[in-house]
């Protein structure tokens, strides 16, 4: 069973220190995020262009695919449709099995971490590398990326200098990036160098051209896809944009909402084999439609995955990704994950303060918190809220809704409030566990005014 | 102007002294103000928590106490923005849209109605301390009290500039100047973890940068900040800003 939100959050945050620098290190990003956007004075317009465009695409998904698709399949790629995440992993063994290959390399893709590709792969006798540094890193500890931007944020250097010292024979004691990061490529170098077939994500497919467009900033997608014999690029359906001139957007205000660079060091175009070489492109559904017919939640397929939503988020920094149990962790991840699964992800939406940073923060626009809000509306109808809390809500709405009752329970020594469930003043009630209780005063305001000016 | 004067349910029975100060204010400042005696709560704490379908007897007393007033006033954002985006009437009731309309239209936050509404350009007051302002985030992100710092945008406050008419106040400027505070209704409880982190936080910003006096507008996370000051024993003083508004020292 999956331990929820409010649980692992609370195990994060035994660890004080750590929690602070976690906090600090994001914080860090979203500052570099707001330099990048500052430097810009039409960052507003970017922003607003940006979701209409994604608008458009949402609204015409149909036409833009099978143009697209058409047009691939003019420059030579071989399309491929899956309409779930099983699907998606079985077309991929497949080609797999026709080239006889039993390893590969791939480069940061969170479709695949959303279709749990490399497990299945393990499961099927295929060694998968990632090459993305973090990713790689991530890989070696056994463990899922806790960001889809910056996968292994969680880790300190000095735990990675440990972690390469087992895998890879660096100096023992050493954690010196550059050296680290020159130890993981030499590495690399081999697996690129050898192996056959290679995936990568997609961050933009472009309909009028049929090309898709790859952004890293350390071209490992580059050298795993032009070393391979066989390219296997996997997107869900969501990635399209009408035209490449729209790029001029998306390109603009993707890295700098990431990592507050003006953009990735590669953003690499793959239009067509080259000689001799196949490529594949899978295309992916995985609960996109049943998104999309979810009118309060279609905005969130606008996501290009910059992450700006998780490093402002107060919450996703002071309880980390892992805490959300899904490919994508923090504010967006919270209004992804109820689509595929409600029962497993109920308390994704209530790992917010409703605060609304993210929705500023978003490069296309998407109104994160009100889906929170929305999601929290939906999930309680559908039955998937506690009982207990059920009845609580139930006593509240009751107090609240009648005066008499109301001000009767205020008078019973203002904490008989009991059912505003911030107000029990005792060790048990988690409010009194870091803070302490307002001071009840002798009157309450309706009280005061009566006297005063009734 | 008939102004009605909402004091939400903690307000009510844990600071009385805050709807006090906002009625002072309101009247020096020559609006004739009245509270509905029968008022309760907004209906937010169900609504956040999921249960917004329980709100229809909370929506229908508000729209009976307070759909006769020109404004209505309430010294907390948080409340105003729920009422502001989802007050309505019951399904079958809706020959009442119309009271429904008319309150989320002419609902305001104290401050914003003290400049937007009636355009206070002097206060009378004085409060000879280092403030810190705590922007509470549906006050500011919300109904737009202030400028978000995540915005490409010219900044403003309406708090700060309410707070500049007071003589000697000295604004104390923070490390993170619109951080949530981790309040979030029924999130305090619910995370208990996380939102006492972040309370701890933003108390440490007001520490590190020398605040005497905490104030904000939403007397909810002012509670929930409060709560860790007293906790740990710190020297800071909270008080709603219309405590410091009337102040006189
Ligand atoms: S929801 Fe917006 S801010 Fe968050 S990852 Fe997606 S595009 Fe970026």
């Amino acid at each position: 069973m999956t331990i929820n939100h409010a649980t692992a959050a609370e195990k994060f945050n035994k660890d004080f220190d750590r929690t602070t620098w976690h906090d600090e290190t994001l914080w860090w990003v979203r500052q570099k995020r707001d330099r990048a956007a500052f430097s810009i004075p039409e960052w507003e317009k970017l922003r607003d262009t940006a979701s209409q465009i994604k608008h458009n695409v949402l609204s015409n998904l149909d036409t833009y695919l099978v143009e697209f698709e058409k047009n691939a399949q003019k420059n030579g790629i071989t399309v491929h449709w899956a309409a779930d995440a099983h699907e998606h992993n079985e077309i991929i063994l497949s080609i797999l099995k026709k080239q006889g290959v039993t390893q590969i390399v791939k480069s940061k893709s969170m479709l695949t971490e959303e279709c749990h590709l490399n497990p299945y792969l393990a499961e099927n006798g295929v060694e998968v590398v990632d090459t993305d540094l973090g990713e790689r890193i991530v890989q070696l500890a056994d463990e899922p990326p806790s960001h889809i931007v910056l996968p292994c944020i969680h880790w300190k250097k000095e735990e990675i200098g440990v972690l390469f010292h087992k895998h890879l024979g660096t100096p023992e004691g050493c954690a010196d990036p550059t050296l680290l990061t020159h130890a993981a490529r030499e590495n690399l170098r081999e697996k690129f160098l050898t192996r056959r077939v290679a995936i990568t994500g997609v961050n933009f497919a472009v309909a009028e051209t049929g090309e898709f467009v790859v952004c890293t900033n350390e071209g490992n997608a580059d050298m795993g896809a032009h070393l391979a014999d066989v390219h296997i690029a996997c997107m869900g359906i969501e990635k399209i944009i009408p035209q490449r001139a729209h790029l001029g957007v998306f390109l603009r205000l993707l890295a700098r909402s990431a990592t507050g660079q003006p953009i990735t060091t590669y953003s690499s175009h793959f239009a067509k084999p080259r000689a001799g070489q196949e490529m594949h492109l899978v295309l992916v559904d995985n609960g996109r439609t049943t998104q999309l017919g979810r009118e309060e939640f279609r905005n969130s397929l606008k996501c290009i995955r910059c992450g700006a939503c998780m490093n402002t988020c107060p919450v996703y920094r002071r309880s980390g990704g892992h805490s959300y149990h899904n490919a994508v962790a923090g504010p967006i991840g919270s209004i992804l994950a109820p689509n595929l699964d409600m029962t497993k992800n109920a308390d994704l939406p209530f790992a917010s303060t409703l605060c609304g940073s993210c929705s500023n923060v978003c490069p296309v626009k998407i109104n994160i918190h009100e889906q929170l809000y929305e999601w929290r509306q939906v999930l309680t109808k559908s039955g998937h809220s506690p009982t207990a809390k059920t009845l609580g809500m139930k006593a509240m709405a009751a107090v609240l809704s009648n005066p008499s009752v109301y001000r009767l329970s205020g008078k019973m020594g203002r904490l008989a409030l009991a059912n505003v469930p911030f107000v029990v003043n005792n060790s048990l009630n988690p409010w009194y566990k870091q803070r302490e209780m307002p001071e009840p005063p002798k009157e309450s305001f309706g009280e005061w005014y009566k006297k005063n000016r009734g | 102007m008939k102004v009605g004067l909402f004091i939400p349910c903690y307000v009510d029975q844990f600071y009385p002294k805050v709807g006090i100060a906002t009625l002072q204010l309101l009247e020096k400042l020559g609006c004739q103000v009245s509270y509905p005696p029968k008022q309760t709560c907004c209906g937010q704490p169900m609504a956040n928590s999921g249960y917004e379908h329980l709100t229809h007897d909370c929506n229908r007393l508000f729209m009976n106490n307070f759909s006769e007033y020109d404004y209505i006033v309430s010294p907390s954002g948080s409340c105003v923005l729920h009422i502001k985006e989802h007050l309505h009437a019951p399904e079958n009731e809706t020959q009442n849209e119309g009271k429904a309309t008319h309150i989320r239209k002419r609902i305001y936050e104290l401050t914003e109605f003290l400049t937007d509404i009636l355009k206070v350009e002097n206060l009378e007051a004085r409060f000879p301390f280092r403030v810190g302002l705590h922007q509470s985030c549906h006050g500011q992100r919300g109904l737009h009290l202030s400028q978000m710092s995540e915005l490409v945008a010219t900044p403003f406050s309406k708090p700060e500039q309410l707070l500049n008419m007071v003589k000697d106040v000295e604004l104390v400027k923070l490390s993170r100047k619109d951080e949530c505070c981790g309040f979030g209704g029924t999130f305090c409880v619910a995370e208990e973890a996380v939102s006492s982190r972040m309370g701890i936080d933003r108390i440490d910003d007001h520490v590190k940068n020398g605040t005497q006096v905490l104030t904000g507008g939403d007397m909810s996370c002012l509670m929930h900040l409060e709560g860790v000051i007293r906790r740990r024993k710190l020297p800071i003083k909270v008080m709603h800003i219309a405590e410091i508004l009337t102040a006189t020292e």
